[in-house]
């Protein structure tokens, strides 16, 4: 099945760009560590999910690039063509001049509906090009004009279009101290919209993956390249292949439905947090050894005390010793629903017992439900074993919490507000939106 | 890719504005060296096949042939606009660009707004849609022009009004270069506060400039070259103020060296919407980020670094110097201490090879010591372009929405009064057809509301900060 990516604006072309040469250089690297029967399974699947075939020998990306202004596009273009190995369709972007102006309204209410015709038609094209469709990834940022505005106004777009197919939204979170001004006010706009249309939010905020590059990297300067090929390589350990628990031999046919499946119980929980461990610079790999037990033990870790990487987590954090419990303790990373997706040598015997501890969950859900595991003996991108977890938990609480409390005080003074009506968005539309994630703040909290 | 038009109004907007195309071919130059017409050099320049003379068609793509600059030259008086078609840059203008009279505007804003407006309106709108026409998509209109006089004044606002009108969906950038306290021309204060007023409210944004600080850095910059300190090392076309490698290589006039900062600056302002970077950061996307209430958009910008030194490895402790350098008084381009005032907003446009963990880490450095208000604590707009300006590795344009600008209008509202109250020089202006008392009264209020928004903000600076509270929800 295949899964068709829309990348919209500066950030989701720079990172879709990184998502595919990863995907693209993970099934030509020679570090699979697995039978040779296993690798060819594995490419065969990732091609058919993320590449066509056409006559040209190079696999063509099934995207669809769209942006406001031609820069970005027309580097990316080429950057996938000089690779050698992969390359954009030439018919499959979409792009304008003027830019949005880091202003929601002009990407929702004006560059929206007087492009969604053109924008639509290339989607439709490219899903017309999937033997079976299995959905749409979409890749934005909330902060700036485009991506965000845009990119809401075409996944409302992508739902009413295509009403059963999955639709997963990749939202990068900004940096907390500024790269936009009116980036608080781009993302509750932003993420109240989405939370009406999308299936789910998977999250990436610029701060940890900066924080990764730092200390795990050890990047000395670190450019929004090395952020974004971090990024990619984070969504390439979810979205290659891998055997789901009960679909027999064979890789997975529907990833996409099976984690809307694993992790979206109910609609008002849409938002989850990526981890990825171990993260480390390419040279150190020949001199680490990883256990099963021990990834485990830190993951799972990481997810109770809702640590961002594998260093400096709090140890001190434990589940809470009585079901049902109604004091949680503070700190501590109460989740939905958890995915964990393995990779590498001896996966098929790993003990994951400790992800479904029903202490870990919100009781309103069996654990046996709340947790899912998919597993592969391919190692990916020169990992000899790797682990990832998708979880749909109070992650992202304190994030959310922050970015909707600064935009409230933005919104009490009245700043810019008269950058979003000139283009149709109006006090009334921000309340609503405020509304919206009070809704979800509190529901998260009271897990 | 957009395009931008420069209306250059009066003698000071046509110097200023001359450097400014001296230098923006030297930069185009440095980058592009295949001689291809890009989308980079369209944004300011169309590319005219000049074979069949100056009426040739617009060439699109390929090589260049002849590059013409997409402005218009605005001036009551011959000379300046004369000087600069004798010039080396007399190939970059078309004659169907310039409009001059000969009589100048006597250092009278109401003739240079009531009177030549009125007899040049319609010359004006048909040029400027000429080179309207010539734009694929035209983003920007940026006016250049000095506040104190007649011409660049009172033309130069009644051209923004203009612009206004038949182009509404066009950013209107201004850059006014205000008078300084010893100015010569003893009716500025007039001409400017009645200019200030069309500033206030028909521009997008204004960048304003005072001669004094323009001063300052160029004596600063011929400090350290002769001091011996630095000497030979320093990279001549490096200098902020510095015409070489440029076309002009006559004798350099005393206000080249002021001039060449401000072209700079407009230079480093639009490099991000020319160039490719990894955080662009547009024009519409200034404006936004910018301007918080729509009449509190004057921005105060500096410059760094002045000037390069030859020697290549720099550490990164001289790039964090940059940064600090940004917000020392002394680079500003108007007398002003942001550091001592209020930010509304500030935004950081870099060039070259600079990346963001060096941003991230100068902002968390420099935050501390700034005062940001209490809705904007992050108010932090950056943008991130590769191309560096020529003879640098890296350079950085601050802009900040900082109430530091308050003193440069109080000051101005008070020379205002002074002739005001005794009716000095009044005769002269309200003689002109169009002219009342109540333009001078409307314009002084209008400069004193300004003021009081300026002062509002800056009295919530020492309060405490009680943020509003949330909205509940019921569960």
């Amino acid at each position: 099945m295949s899964i068709v990516t829309v990348q919209l604006g500066q950030c989701g072309n720079q990172i879709g760009q990184e998502v595919f040469s990863a995907l693209c250089s993970d099934i030509r690297g020679t570090h699979g560590l697995c039978s040779k029967k296993e690798n060819g399974s594995y490419q065969d699947c990732c091609k058919e999910r993320f590449f066509c075939e056409e006559e040209s020998a190079v696999p063509v990306a099934r995207a669809v690039l769209v942006d406001m202004e031609p820069k970005v596009i027309s580097q990316t273009l080429s950057m996938a063509a000089r690779s050698g190995h992969w390359k954009y369709s030439s018919q499959s972007h979409f792009c304008q001049k003027q830019g949005s102006g880091n202003n929601w309204a002009n990407g929702y209410s004006v560059h929206g509906p007087r492009h969604k015709e053109a924008i639509m038609n290339l989607v439709q094209k490219e899903a017309e090009k999937c033997d079976r469709l299995g959905g749409f990834f979409t890749i934005m940022s909330m902060a700036g004009g485009t991506g965000s505005g845009l990119g809401a106004f075409v996944t409302q777009c992508l739902r009413d279009a295509f009403p059963t197919s999955f639709i997963l939204n990749h939202v990068v979170w900004p940096y907390g101290t500024g790269e936009v001004i009116v980036q608080n006010y781009n993302s509750v706009l932003t993420l109240s919209h989405l939370y009406h249309s999308s299936d789910a939010l998977l999250v990436h905020e610029n701060d940890v993956i900066h924080k990764i590059c730092a200390q795990l990297m050890n990047i000395k300067q670190i450019s929004f390249r090395d952020v974004n090929q971090v990024i990619a390589h984070q969504l390439g350990s979810v979205f290659q292949p891998t055997h789901t628990a009960g679909g027999g031999s064979g890789y997975s046919r529907n990833p996409l439905g099976e984690l809307m499946e694993s992790l979206v119980p109910h609609p008002e929980f849409r938002m989850l947090g990526l981890r990825n461990i171990p993260q480390m610079p390419e040279s150190s790999l020949p001199y680490s050894t990883f256990s099963w037990p021990g990834l485990i033990k830190h993951l799972r870790q990481m997810l109770i005390a809702n640590a961002q990487m594998e260093e400096g987590i709090d140890w001190q954090v434990r589940p809470p010793s009585s079901i049902p419990s109604t004091n949680k303790p503070l700190h501590f990373n109460t989740s939905i629903a958890n995915l964990v997706i393995l990779r590498g040598k001896d996966v098929h015997g790993v003990d994951l017992g400790s992800f479904q501890d029903p202490s870990l969950y919100t009781s309103w859900l069996n654990p046996q439900d709340a947790f899912n595991a998919w597993k592969t003996p391919r190692a990916f991108n020169k990992y000899e074993k790797s682990a990832a977890l998708v979880s749909n938990s109070q992650f992202l609480l304190k994030p959310l919490d922050s970015i909707v409390g600064k935009a409230w005080n933005m919104f009490a003074s009245k700043a810019y507000l008269h950058q979003y009506a000139k283009f149709g968005i109006q006090e009334e539309d921000f309340l609503d939106c405020f509304t919206t994630l009070e809704q979800v703040i509190s529901s998260y909290t009271n897990l | 890719m957009t395009q931008s038009v420069v209306v250059q109004v009066g003698q000071c907007g046509n110097q200023v504005g001359c450097r400014f195309w001296d230098l923006a071919l030297r930069e185009h130059a440095a980058v592009n060296k295949k001689g291809i017409y890009d989308e980079a050099l369209s944004s300011f320049f169309r590319n005219v096949d000049t074979r069949s003379g100056n009426n040739g068609p617009d060439i699109y793509k390929g090589k260049i042939c002849s590059l013409k600059a997409r402005a218009l030259l605005i001036d009551m008086e011959e000379g300046v606009v004369n000087e600069i078609l004798q010039g080396p840059l007399k190939d970059v203008f078309d004659s169907k660009q310039l409009i001059t009279d000969v009589s100048g505007s006597g250092n009278n804003w109401a003739v240079g707004h009531k009177i030549y407006g009125c007899q040049y309106r319609e010359n004006i709108v048909e040029k400027l849609r000429k080179t309207a026409e010539h734009c694929d998509c035209l983003q920007c209109f940026f006016i250049i022009h000095s506040m104190g006089g007649g011409t660049g004044s009172g033309l130069g606002t009644f051209v923004l009004n203009l612009l206004e009108e038949e182009f509404p969906e066009v950013y209107r950038f201004v850059t006014s270069v205000y008078p300084s306290g010893e100015d010569d021309v003893i009716t500025s204060p007039y001409n400017s506060v009645l200019a200030m007023k069309e500033l206030n409210e028909h521009a997008d944004c204004v960048l304003p400039i005072e001669n004094e600080s323009l001063l300052e850095i160029v004596n600063k910059i011929h400090q350290m070259i002769n001091s011996g300190k630095l000497g030979s090392t320093v990279k001549q076309n490096s200098l902020v103020t510095s015409s070489a490698g440029s076309a002009k290589t006559l004798q350099e006039k005393p206000f080249d060296a002021m001039n060449n900062i401000v072209a700079n600056l407009l230079l480093n302002l639009t490099s991000s919407a020319r160039f490719e970077g990894s955080l662009n950061m547009d024009l519409n996307e200034i404006s936004m980020n910018l301007v918080p209430f729509p009449r509190l958009h004057y921005l105060v910008s500096s410059l760094t670094p002045l000037y390069t030194l030859a020697d290549v490895n720099v550490p990164s402790r001289r790039l964090d110097q940059m940064f600090s350098d940004a917000f020392s008084r002394d680079h500003q381009l108007i007398q002003a201490d942001p550091k001592h005032s209020l930010y509304l907003a500030c935004a950081l446009l870099v060039r070259g090879n600079v990346q963001v963990s060096d941003l991230r880490r100068n902002i968390e450095r420099l935050k501390p010591s700034l005062h940001f208000v209490s809705w904007n604590q992050e108010g932090w707009k950056t943008g991130l372009c590769s191309v560096p300006p020529v003879g640098h590795s890296h350079s950085l344009l601050a802009l900040a929405n900082n109430t530091c600008v308050k003193p440069t209008f109080i000051e101005l509202k008070d020379r205002f009064m002074k002739l005001y109250k005794k009716k000095a020089h009044l005769h002269h202006y309200l003689q002109i057809d169009g002219m009342e008392q109540s333009c001078f009264s409307e314009a002084v209020s209008s400069l004193s509301d300004l003021i009081e928004e300026y002062n509002e903000l800056d009295a919530t600076k020492c309060g405490p900060r009680i943020d509003p509270s949330r909205l509940k929800i019921a569960i």
